[in-house]
């Protein structure tokens, strides 16, 4: 079976987010008064193939371990089984 | 002293680091490549600057896990004096040997000008040949320097001391004026427990000659040199 995975990583609400800030801050200079807050993030697909619970204890390792640093960073992440060819 | 530079694809800092813990101070450094799984007979580990894998998915967060890692953690937990400046200092939160982590500078902006430092303890490897309180200039040259740690972690390093730089305006003042990149505490390099471990984010080995214009940051190097030599415990 093959699987994709879609893993989003933030920074931690805590945590000044300066990207973030400046793209809030140029949409508000754009006239959209309406946006209260901006958070830039990064978004990495995993495809895998094999047995899903394997899968699902290597995805929690990769996206705690490798792809996030938990000093700064949330993350969080979904497993979809799918069919066609993924790249 | 016998010093191992790593050198990761995207090190540029490295030969510059060679230069400065190898002739100006009349010894031996040595580039060591990220696949090699031995440091043996090194007194030294070196990480240094640069952009290793192109900074990318987080700073340093890729060369942390190279094999050459595993040994320089060996080492370091068995007392090896280590220094990660700038991208090393990266690796080594990355890699678990220092607490805290670099975020993006607060301005946006890639930051490469000299700034100055106050060192904040001589009871290091590295920082034993200065005065304690000593301001320093020394060139800063980076996109992630922001220093951060939780409040538990700040409150631990500045209690026992393992603030080893701090940031502050030329005439000693720890003020926001005097933080390029918006680091916690004015936090330019800290120390491990053990204090074996040092990062800090600007580059002392750009600043050992007078050939280059200053010299505040031999004493990194001949500190490093008089605690290897057992000139200092």
């Amino acid at each position: 079976m093959k699987y994709l995975a879609k893993v989003y990583i933030t920074l931690k609400k805590s945590i000044l987010d300066p990207q973030g800030r400046t793209v809030e801050r140029s949409l508000h200079n754009q006239g959209y008064a309406s946006v209260l807050n901006a958070r830039v993030g990064k978004y990495i697909e995993l495809t895998f193939e094999g047995d899903r619970s394997k899968i699902e204890t290597e995805l929690k390792d990769i996206a705690e371990n490798i792809l996030s640093n938990p000093v700064m960073e949330s993350v969080h992440w979904d497993l979809e089984q799918v069919e066609q060819q993924v790249h | 002293m016998k010093t191992a530079v790593i050198q990761f694809p995207g090190s540029n800092c490295d030969m510059d680091g060679v230069h400065a813990a190898g002739a100006v101070i009349g010894q031996q450094a040595v580039p060591v490549w990220h696949t090699e799984t031995s440091l043996e007979g090194f007194d030294a580990i070196l990480v240094p600057g640069g952009f290793s894998y192109g900074d990318h998915l987080r700073s340093g967060a890729i060369a942390a896990h190279s094999p050459v890692m595993k040994e320089v953690k060996r080492l370091a937990e068995k007392g090896v004096p280590v220094i990660g400046i700038c991208n090393g200092f990266q690796i080594l939160t990355e890699a678990g040997l220092l607490p805290g982590a670099l975020g993006r500078n607060n301005s946006l902006h890639f930051l490469c000008h000299d700034v100055h430092l106050r060192v904040e303890t001589t009871h290091s490897p590295f920082t034993n040949q200065y005065q304690k309180g000593q301001i320093i200039k020394i060139p800063i040259a980076h996109n992630e320097g922001s220093y951060y740690a939780d409040s538990e972690t700040l409150n631990r390093l500045e209690g026992e001391g393992l603030v080893a730089f701090r940031y502050v305006t030329p005439d000693g003042h720890e003020v926001l004026e005097g933080n390029p990149n918006g680091a916690l505490n004015n936090i330019a390099g800290i120390l491990n427990e053990k204090r074996n471990v040092l990062g800090m984010m600007p580059h002392p080995e750009r600043y050992v000659e007078k050939l280059l214009g200053n010299t505040d940051g031999l004493g990194v190097f001949e500190s490093l040199l008089e605690y290897v030599a057992g000139g200092v415990k």
